[in-house]
């Protein structure tokens, strides 16, 4: 009887649990982008934030993504482009510390290539993006890498005499690297 | 024969060289000091792209140089003032050269290529480091003023000879101030 019990329970649980990655490594994991200044590509990043992500890597298309990114925290490279982006012309941080991503909708492309589609907000103004990732697993950790283009100007994320797209272009790329463990 | 005056090649490239210093080095006292915006932005890249060509035209001035012999001083010259004026004018070369190398590196620290005139970037030789960065722009500042010494000691030179030696060494670079003889 006990046998029966255990074997039950390990048909209800071994799918859903077993193969599930959802513990985030902040440490080996990183929010990124690229910016084009005068025709420059310049790095920085963000220090903090959250992601709840649960993805069985046997079934990718049911995992689901919620991503908040904390605007304050950003690291341009620069002091006082820090202190400019969090003003009312770029990211508006006092009033909107965060960014987050939401997924609906996990496809895949073939090649161990996938693309979420979710919605992102950004200073109040939310918009459907699709990020293009792939999956890695490595040391017992679930490895997801992706890239994909935004238009700043969509969110009104630097306004005003920054909307000059020659100065800095409209379209930012966006990396992200996230590590789970089961 | 001896040559009277710089080729036309030469002369061609000092005066470039010169008018894009006198351009950059004002440029580069005036936009480190501004609040960050659009223009800021643009001056640093403008003043980045005068940079990297005053290196370009400092090594064919340079190459130019070592294949085309210039004219020599007047024999008339204390050998002090030939000294002093060559002497301006090697650290004149070496300046050329460490000026905007030491601004592409710093460049490179603070974290942002260069790329020339917005078209072809150049490769960063140093990585990202806050620390060599911030000592590149001392670097950078303190070569930049003695440069400026130098500047001033090389016209201060030119214009002595012009007006109170009354010799050709000015026109050897402006050929239409040569005295008919």
């Amino acid at each position: 009887m006990k046998n029966w019990i255990a074997l039950l329970l390990l048909c209800i649980a071994s799918p859903t649990i077993a193969a599930e990655f959802s513990v985030l490594r902040p440490q080996q994991s990183s929010v990124s982008f690229v910016s084009k200044q005068m025709g420059v590509p310049v790095e920085g990043s963000f220090r903090k934030f959250s992601a709840n992500i649960r993805v069985d890597p046997a079934k990718p298309e049911q995992g689901r993504a919620r991503i908040d990114i904390d605007l304050t925290s950003i690291d341009t490279g620069n002091d006082d482009a820090n202190q400019e982006v969090a003003g009312r012309a770029w990211f508006d941080s006092k009033k909107y510390p965060t960014a987050s991503f939401v997924s609906n909708q996990v496809k895949a492309l073939g090649k161990g290539r996938y693309e979420v589609l979710g919605d992102m907000t950004i200073k109040g103004k939310t918009l459907k993006v699709r990020a293009p990732f792939t999956l890695e697993q490595k040391a017992g950790a679930l490895i997801v890498v992706g890239s994909f283009p935004l238009k700043r100007l969509d969110y009104g994320i630097g306004s005003g005499i920054w909307g000059d797209t020659e100065v800095v272009a409209d379209e930012v790329q966006l990396d992200f690297r996230f590590t789970l463990a089961q | 024969m001896e040559a009277r005056g710089y080729t036309r090649t030469a002369i061609g490239l000092h005066w470039l060289i010169a008018m894009l210093i006198f351009a950059a080095f004002p440029l580069g006292v005036y936009m480190h000091e501004l609040p960050l915006s659009p223009d800021k932005l643009k001056l640093y890249s403008y003043h980045k792209w005068m940079g990297i060509t005053v290196l370009m035209l400092a090594a064919m001035r340079l190459s130019w140089r070592a294949t085309h012999r210039p004219p020599l001083l007047p024999e008339t010259m204390p050998s002090w003032e030939k000294l002093a004026a060559q002497s301006v004018h090697i650290l004149l070369y070496v300046l050329l050269f460490a000026i905007p190398l030491s601004g592409w590196l710093m460049s490179s620290a603070k974290g942002f290529q260069t790329v020339w005139f917005g078209v072809l970037p150049l490769p960063d030789l140093v990585g990202k480091d806050k620390e060599l960065g911030d000592l590149l722009k001392e670097v950078h500042e303190v070569l930049n003023f003695a440069l400026l010494g130098l500047v001033i000691a090389h016209v201060a030179g030119a214009l002595k000879h012009h007006f109170i030696e009354r010799d050709d060494i000015l026109a050897r670079m402006l050929p239409f101030l040569r005295r008919k003889s």
